[in-house]
């Protein structure tokens, strides 16, 4: 019977690696990740997982250990966040490009100047060219089920890609909720061993691996990332279809709240998706027509649902904890391309909101609602709109 | 008729067809270093094969692995420049999981081990994994096209250290990683020199066979980034043992009051002049005009002798 506990997000996502037992662990503390590897450590002190554990001197050497386990032809995994994920940078592109399963999972938090170690999602979203998958969670429970997830649809031979999971810090790392833990048993049939489909650094049959790639060979190398991510587009809803089976939790790739009617919908990701249902709720019994959208899944983007979810707004607000300096946050910038060459095309509008950890009131939310409003009726508007600004310290 | 077994394996790891210079010295390295190990493994584990490469980029990855071709026969990996210590304790952990015997070489140069790959080689010796790190040192970023490195020597022309009206050269005294290595506590720690390279091979050997960490700091010319005429880099390599200009030691655990030496002379006097070892370099051509840097590069030779216990005599 799965057994339901009261824990914080980062002791999830501890217990996401317990059950998916991988045979590598290498870490290393950051804020507010740091449970994470913590939890991993007892639960291998207690003799409850059995995994080597890297305790690495940097982010660096821990995703390149990762990196070298599961190239080795191990499952491979690790935490981190923030400063933590920009340091493995290089890396990451390196574990995409050799095709690595490996999984994170990152406590979303901001980047540095100023230093700061409350959530946004920049970390993560300046890491989506990598060729990593991406999910978000909105709760605890979200965070373990989509470890697992990432695990089988990394592993999966049609994607062979790495997978990181956020969650957001503080607001879901350091918060309890009750969580329900899968039966081992039914996550070792669901997960399987990894058994890499090559033979990975063995001597009985030695290859080369991270070779140099000439122009005549490195695109067609760099297009296999491209197509696998396209492939995981389909093994991701495949692997929930078999998740919800085994398990009776559903996942989609945007998840849909009273969008039917609505003319306004506001799409976000990770925890800020629960204060939007509350904010709709409260919004329809003033009788506004608004809807909320989640997007549980951002790399590979979801093309298609987005442009379902887009076809029944007038005004598509997103509400991103991102901002690539410049042009606007990363996921309205993404949309546009979604959106680009689509005959009918709501009013797509960005909001930069709760950076650095800065609360997201339902005051907030009025603000982007009343934005959204006079876009509706034809009253010309921002495009990109920070929200929540101190405008009397700037 | 009794066949006598060869001093050095006839078994090949490093094939031929890699893209290295003629004479390069670090190609050297790495058919010896691959042939030691073996011979290590087989003695230890039954099993001559029982090893796999993490390579930092550098030289002697790039000339071995231009895909699709490699010049490797054993299992190989290469990762980034700073990370070969990191990815090699990856795969040492893995293996262990795995229940598989056998142990990992790191390799890098001394760029991607002296200065970029410090902390990584660090962190594998304190975590005591069961890793070879092997660095053979050249000197400088001779893959970049020979910039000075922080194991640069004193003297020497680079791209980045050139002799000029107000410059001698590189002016900073060497850094010998293989000191550090050793302040880690490692089980085995070397230095060697393609000039001799039974040493070299024992040497390799030796930390193929210990349990936990080990690090061989092996001094390996290059062609182009010495000046050097390409048949002249094991000759160069031999001198610089021979004028006292290259240590070779042994510091088991970090003992350094047990420092082993090499091919040292018993009255501590070299016979052969510095001067021997720098002229036939055109990095070091331009000291000649400079009789006290070359008297600055014997002090401090002299130096790391003294640091290292033995009061020395250079010509």
């Amino acid at each position: 019977m799965p057994m339901r506990k009261v824990m914080k997000c980062n002791e999830a996502a501890a217990w996401a690696a317990k059950l998916a037992k991988p045979k590598v662990v290498a870490a290393f503390p950051i804020t507010p990740s740091t449970l994470v590897p913590e939890k991993i450590s007892e639960f291998i002190a207690d003799g409850e997982m059995d995994a080597e554990f890297i305790k690495v001197e940097s982010e660096h050497s821990a995703i390149s250990a990762c990196v070298g386990a599961s190239a080795a032809g191990v499952r491979a995994f690790t935490a981190t966040a923030s400063q933590g994920l920009a340091l493995m940078h290089e890396v990451l592109f390196i574990a995409a490009g050799m095709r690595l399963p490996i999984v994170i999972a990152i406590g979303n938090r901001s980047l540095s100047a100023p230093i700061n170690i409350w959530n946004d999602w920049q970390d993560s979203i300046s890491e989506r060219d990598t060729g990593w998958m991406q999910f978000y969670a909105e709760n605890n429970q979200e965070a373990l089920d989509l470890i697992l997830i990432a695990f089988k649809v990394a592993e999966n031979e049609r994607v062979l890609l790495p997978a990181m999971v956020g969650f957001d810090a503080f607001i879901l790392t350091h918060t309890v909720e009750p969580v329900e833990i899968p039966d081992q048993e039914v996550v070792d049939e669901f997960l399987g061993e990894y058994v890499p489909k090559h033979a990975y650094l063995d001597p009985a049959k030695p290859i080369t691996q991270g070779a140099l790639g000439f122009p005549a060979h490195y695109m067609e190398v760099r297009y296999t990332v491209w197509e696998a991510m396209e492939n995981a587009r389909q093994v991701i809803k495949e692997v929930f279809d078999e998740f919800e089976k085994k398990f009776g939790r559903r996942y989609y790739m945007i998840e849909e709240y009273k969008t039917d009617d609505a003319e306004i919908i506001l799409l976000t990701m990770g925890s800020l998706a629960g204060t939007l249902k509350d904010f709709v709720d409260k919004k329809r019994e003033e009788g506004v027509k608004i809807g909320a959208a989640k997007m549980t899944v951002y790399r590979p983007f979801p093309i298609e649902e987005f442009r379902a979810l887009a076809k029944k707004a007038k005004v598509l607000a997103i509400l991103e904890k991102d901002i690539s300096f410049g042009i606007s946050g990363a996921v309205f910038a993404d949309a546009g391309r979604v959106l680009v060459n689509e005959k009918e095309k709501p009013i797509l509008l960005d909001f930069i909101i709760g950076l650095g950890g800065r609360d997201v009131t339902f005051e907030n939310l009025e603000e982007v609602v009343e934005i959204s409003k006079k876009a509706l009726v034809g009253e010309k508007v921002e495009e990109v709109n920070w929200i929540g600004l101190r405008k009397e310290i700037l | 008729m009794a066949v006598r077994k060869p001093p050095i394996t006839t078994r090949e790891y490093w094939a031929p067809g890699h893209a290295a210079c003629a004479g390069c010295g670090p190609a050297i390295v790495m058919k010896l270093a691959t042939k030691a190990f073996s011979e290590a493994m087989e003695e230890k584990y039954g099993d001559p094969n029982a090893f796999a490469i993490a390579h930092a980029t550098g030289c002697m990855e790039v000339v071995s692995a231009v895909f699709p071709y490699t010049a490797w026969k054993a299992p190989w990996i290469h990762v980034a420049f700073e990370n070969a210590a990191a990815a090699a304790s990856g795969v040492e952990a893995a293996w262990k999981k795995l229940g598989r015997k056998g142990k990992i070489l790191a390799i890098g140069g001394d760029g991607g081990t002296a200065d970029i790959g410090l902390q990584a080689l660090s962190g594998m010796l304190e975590r005591r994994h069961n890793v070879v790190y092997l660095m053979y040192d050249n000197e400088a970023y001779m893959n970049t096209g020979i910039q000075r490195s922080s194991s640069t020597p004193y003297g020497a022309w680079t791209t980045t250290s050139p002799p000029g009206k107000y410059s001698i050269g590189e002016d900073k005294p060497k850094k010998w990683v293989a000191l550090i290595a050793a302040a880690h506590q490692a089980p085995y720690v070397a230095t060697a020199s393609i000039g001799d390279p039974y040493d070299f091979y024992r040497k390799m050997k030796k930390a193929a066979s210990v349990d936990g960490p080990a690090f061989v700091q092996v001094l390996a010319p290059c062609v182009p980034g010495w000046r050097i005429p390409s048949e002249k880099t094991v000759e160069i390599a031999r001198l610089a043992i021979e004028s006292g200009l290259w240590p070779l030691f042994e510091i088991e655990n970090g003992d350094f009051y047990n420092i082993k030496f090499q091919r040292f002379p018993k009255d501590g006097k070299f016979k052969k002049p510095i001067e021997d070892y720098l002229k036939i370099q055109g990095r070091f051509k331009h000291l000649f005009k400079r009789p006290e840097a070359i008297q600055e590069l014997k002090n401090q030779i002299k130096e790391v002798w003294r640091i290292l216990g033995k009061e020395v005599e250079l010509l």
